[in-house]
């Protein structure tokens, strides 16, 4: 797989059409895989295995507007939504990227191998649904699909929704229902998750990584770092107002996040933030209908539009929260 | 650094009474930028305006707080004040103490707490503060009406007669409303046709008003003085330029399983057909159901005879779309579906019928040609029943009836009774009532000739059921005053039902941002001070649409809203709100976001050249058409940076009240 995109890429760049490509490259361990823009002589770093998880769709922002010529880009069918859902926010123009669809089976979350107790791990090799895990005690096995990363647990399908070519083949990896753990966090009394989500912030350290790395979050400047806001030092004063940074945050995405999962992902401190914004997916969803932003470009999301079969504000009385 | 005044009003004892106006004065001396604090015991007073423009004199002010009542009833006025001491209008702020505090506090100590913290806010507020110049944006000279039964006509008539165009939206092929089925009117007991039909005339023949009937308004744009509309206007399959009225169509269709609308269904019409003798415009109407050439392709008759050739069955729905300064809401009533009261077997019996079902009865354009017979067997009746307040004054069960009084229905049970024992010496009618209310001119003058003139029998209590048995109808009832149970075989049962708002007028309401409240009647702005205004500017009520309401309480109304239509069409511009939104361009995503919430379509986009820390180049940036802005805020809430603002309502100014309400 990955010598076929490389041997795909270098044709592409053979003639200078293009001004590069943003793919994964090896990062500074073993199994991290960091984003890089690529030239025709660097391909030879390129990687693309089953530890390419991170999401490279919001790069093309920046890298797409720097230059004159088209950029390309690698992306996996998740990626694609984000993709598409920048495009819609005129974030990057569609005509200056030559979106590469790269085949996906899930992607390996090393950290659940380390949490299912493998220790010291020197290598993984892939056997099919098994993974051969050689560690310093020795080799270990482990099946694939018990370690995939949690957003594809949520995969939204094998189809790129905006890929100009498709190599290799893809497998939809969403291990059934998605909203389950929301639903348990619905369960509770408000008293409970009021608790739950005060222990999981509290852990946070305001490292910014859900919000680097969020597609939705591509604003110029954000909030929380404008001086002129009101807000820019509150988001760190306490602990609470660290929690209101997530909360703020879930609802600046609101009907644009595409639900891809990195905000999890990147957190150093394990925090469960994609929660806050499923909680969200599934209120817009059971309110004005199914609706998965970034399906296609130019959509309009059901918080930005409006239709006289719009739920009426009561509607918060007849849910039960204006108890 | 601002030097501010802050001038805190007693309002008489409205506020001073819970409030210690003389506390709050003191501790907003300690304010940071608060040169100057007193009370005084009506702010809005000649004396009190006058302190305050020597006190900007005196200490230079850049500002003041004014802590009084709610900006909506005094802030223009201050305002005014400053401007005349030389500051700019928009550097007053409004301390709401009395309706936000000494209106829903009993205790002083609370009161005076929560003053003082109201009052900081505004000073937080003020300290950011700019001064803002107001554009102004022009007039359309022409009121859109949005039904055209004698509410509708009535304004129209009245705006027309000042001068200005009017089009008349109704959604029926004719115009004329619930007003045309009634056949006498309370308390005079004159036709209803009789009093109807000149309006009708008069408003069709009127150069300045145009009728477009057999349309709906399907959206709106714009803002009060600029709106803009776009009107389906419902392919009749006539041409109304050629069609004479002459109703050949009608008597040749063959068809005749069409309900007749106008006689509430209770006899059978035409597929082409003309709603009744008067109506306006004098065109038939295809029912596209029930017409045979749409249902197999065939018939045609009517094409055939129509020597005006005015029959299109190629005709498709037409979109019209026009500029309006001003919106009249007339959408009027209907009876509620009676179907769910099967406790009086109007389900079972053909002989129970709704109050306006046995008005057309009684006229003599009815089904019966004005006979009144059973429409069960066509026989004449002896005895009737009549059940007032059927769904209306229905607290319990708010699925089945209202929990309000439909108004009308005392006085329209009396004339129906009287007309009967007018017309019938030999009828008996008796009426089950809860109170008889007749307040209004000649009403309870009216009601007490129905009982001791024609001799009503009303008896007060509720009926508990009737039933079907044989020919007859059982009616069981209470008799409250003599405290006993009443059995009556009665041949006919009429159940005066409520009314309620028209169904359109939710999504209308939606439409044009018009509040409403949980019946679906339309809100004024104010219910004493601006009983014709809807809160969106530039939108007015006529008739039922606002509230149940007789014939001279409707023509009153409709006048009402048409000198408020007036008012506002005569003046050439309009000052616009200066609180406006802009654009930070340094921080624009050109995400498009704001301008999908912007309900007036004041957002655009351009390429813009930006130099800032973070940018460098050619980006798409939002601009706000400030003519166009009505500062709704609603793309401040929606930009996710922050880059859109409102001035006058930034939000740091927000979150400056916000922090000195907190501190």
């Amino acid at each position: 797989m990955q010598e076929m995109i490389i041997n795909r890429l270098r044709e592409l760049l053979a003639d200078g059409e293009y001004a590069g490509v943003i793919g994964w490259a090896q990062g500074e361990t073993p199994f991290d895989r960091t984003p890089n823009l690529f030239n025709a002589e660097g391909l030879d770093q390129l990687r693309y295995d089953s530890f390419c998880g991170s999401n490279l769709s919001k790069y093309l922002v920046q890298q797409a507007s720097k230059t004159e010529k088209k950029i390309i880009a690698l992306l996996k069918p998740c990626d694609c939504y984000s993709f598409n859902q920048l495009c819609t926010e005129h974030r990057i123009d569609r005509n200056k990227v030559y979106v590469i669809g790269v085949g996906c089976k899930g992607k390996i979350d090393v950290e659940k191998i380390r949490k299912a107790g493998i220790k010291g791990i020197t290598g993984i090799t892939e056997d099919g649904d098994l993974l051969k895990i050689e560690t310093m005690y020795g080799e270990k096995e482990i099946s694939r699909k018990d370690v995939l990363l949690e957003k594809c647990l949520a995969c939204k399908g094998k189809e790129h929704k905006c890929a100009d070519e498709v190599l290799g083949e893809s497998e939809e990896t969403c291990s059934g229902d998605k909203y389950a753990a929301v639903r348990r966090l619905e369960a509770m009394t408000a008293e409970e998750r009021f608790e739950f989500w005060r222990g999981e912030l509290s852990k946070c350290i305001r490292c910014n990584a859900c919000r680097n790395v969020c597609p939705a979050c591509s604003c110029i400047k954000c909030v929380f770092d404008n001086p002129n806001s009101g807000v820019q030092n509150k988001a760190a004063a306490d602990d609470f107002e660290e929690s209101l940074f997530h909360i703020i945050r879930a609802y600046h995405v609101a009907g644009r996040c595409t639900d891809c999962g990195e905000c999890s992902r990147v957190c150093p401190q394990g925090i469960p933030l994609h929660l806050l914004n499923r909680r969200i997916i599934q209120d817009v969803n059971e309110l004005y209908g199914d609706y998965q932003a970034g399906e296609s470009i130019g959509q309009r999301h059901p918080l930005t539009d409006f239709t006289l079969e719009d739920e009426e504000p009561s509607v918060i009385d007849t849910r039960g929260g204006g108890k | 650094m601002q030097k501010i005044g802050v001038f805190v009003c007693w309002c008489g004892s409205n506020i001073a009474a819970t409030v210690d106006v003389k506390a709050v004065a003191q501790a907003l001396k300690n304010e940071a930028g608060v040169v100057f604090s007193t009370d005084y015991q009506y702010m809005c007073s000649e004396n009190g305006q006058a302190m305050i423009r020597q006190a900007i004199k005196e200490h230079q002010l850049t500002g003041i707080v004014v802590c009084s009542c709610s900006p909506r009833m005094h802030e223009a006025t201050f305002r005014k004040t400053a401007v005349s001491a030389g500051l700019n209008p928009y550097m007053v702020e409004i301390a709401n103490i009395r309706e936000q505090c000494s209106w829903i506090h009993k205790d002083i100590a609370e009161g005076t707490e929560k003053a003082i913290v109201l009052a900081r806010a505004a000073v937080a507020k003020l300290h950011k503060n700019a001064p803002l110049t107001a554009g102004t944006s022009p007039v359309t000279k022409r009121a859109l009406v949005i039904g055209g039964g004698i509410a509708g006509i009535q304004t129209a008539l009245d705006v027309a007669d000042a001068g200005f165009e009017v089009d008349i939206v109704e959604k029926s092929p004719t115009i004329g409303g619930r007003m045309a089925q009634l056949d006498k009117t309370f308390p005079t007991l004159d036709c209803s046709a009789c009093i109807l039909t000149p309006k009708m005339v008069e408003a069709a023949q009127h150069e300045k008003i145009n009728i477009i009937s057999y349309a709906e308004l399907e959206s709106l744009s714009g803002f009060v003085g600029n709106f803009t509309a776009t009107i389906r206007k419902k392919a009749r399959f006539i041409d109304e330029d050629k069609c004479s009225g002459c109703g050949v169509c009608t008597e040749k269709c063959p068809s005749r399983k069409g309900l007749d609308e106008f006689n509430m269904k209770l006899n059978k019409r035409g597929a082409v057909y003309i709603p009744f003798a008067q109506a306006i415009p004098n065109v038939a109407v295809i029912d596209a159901e029930q017409c045979l050439h749409f249902r197999t392709g065939k018939c045609g008759l009517c094409q055939k005879n129509c020597s005006a050739g005015a029959i299109d069955f190629e005709q498709k729905d037409q979109l019209i779309e026009r500029k309006y300064g001003a919106i009249v809401v007339a959408t009027g009533f209907k009876p509620i579906d009676a179907s769910a009261f099967n406790e009086y077997a109007y389900n079972d019996s053909p002989d129970v019928v709704t109050s306006l079902e046995f008005e057309r009865i009684m006229n003599a354009a009815g089904p019966t040609k004005g006979q009144l017979i059973r429409p069960s067997d066509l026989k004449h009746p002896h005895e009737i029943v009549v059940i007032q307040c059927v769904g209306s004054r229905c607290t319990e069960d708010k699925e089945k009836g209202k929990p309000y009084c439909s108004k009308i229905c005392c006085m329209y049970t009396a004339k129906h009774a009287m007309l009967v024992r007018e017309k019938y010496p030999d009828v008996k009618v008796h009426v089950f009532y809860i109170d008889a209310r007749t307040p209004g001119k000649n009403f309870d003058e009216f009601y007490r000739r129905a009982v001791e003139q024609y001799d009503v029998d009303y008896i007060k209590g509720m009926v508990g059921k009737v039933a079907v048995e044989g020919d007859k109808l059982h009616v069981q009832g209470s008799d409250l005053l003599n405290g006993e149970q009443v059995h009556i075989n009665a041949d006919m049962v009429v159940l005066a039902t409520a009314i309620e708002p028209d169904p359109t007028a939710r999504s209308l309401g939606t439409m044009l941002t018009a509040s409403m409240d949980t019946n679906d009647f339309f809100t004024e702005a104010h219910p004493k001070l601006r009983p014709v205004e809807s809160p969106p500017a530039g939108i007015f009520l006529s008739g039922v649409a606002q509230g149940p309401k007789d014939i001279p309480e409707t023509v009153a109304q409709a006048g009402a809203a048409a000198a408020k239509v007036i008012g506002l069409l005569c003046k050439n511009e309009l000052t616009c709100n200066a609180c406006v939104a802009q654009t930070n361009e340094a921080i624009c995503n050109g995400c498009s976001q704001c301008e999908k919430v912007c309900p007036y379509g004041a957002i655009t986009y351009e390429d813009k050249e930006i130099r800032s820390p973070e940018f460098r180049g050619i980006r798409r940036i939002a601009t706000v058409n400030e003519a166009i802005c009505q500062g709704c805020g609603a793309c401040t809430v929606t930009c996710p940076s922050g880059a859109m603002d409102l001035k006058g309502f930034t939000n740091s100014q927000i979150m400056s009240e916000v922090d000195a309400i907190c501190r």
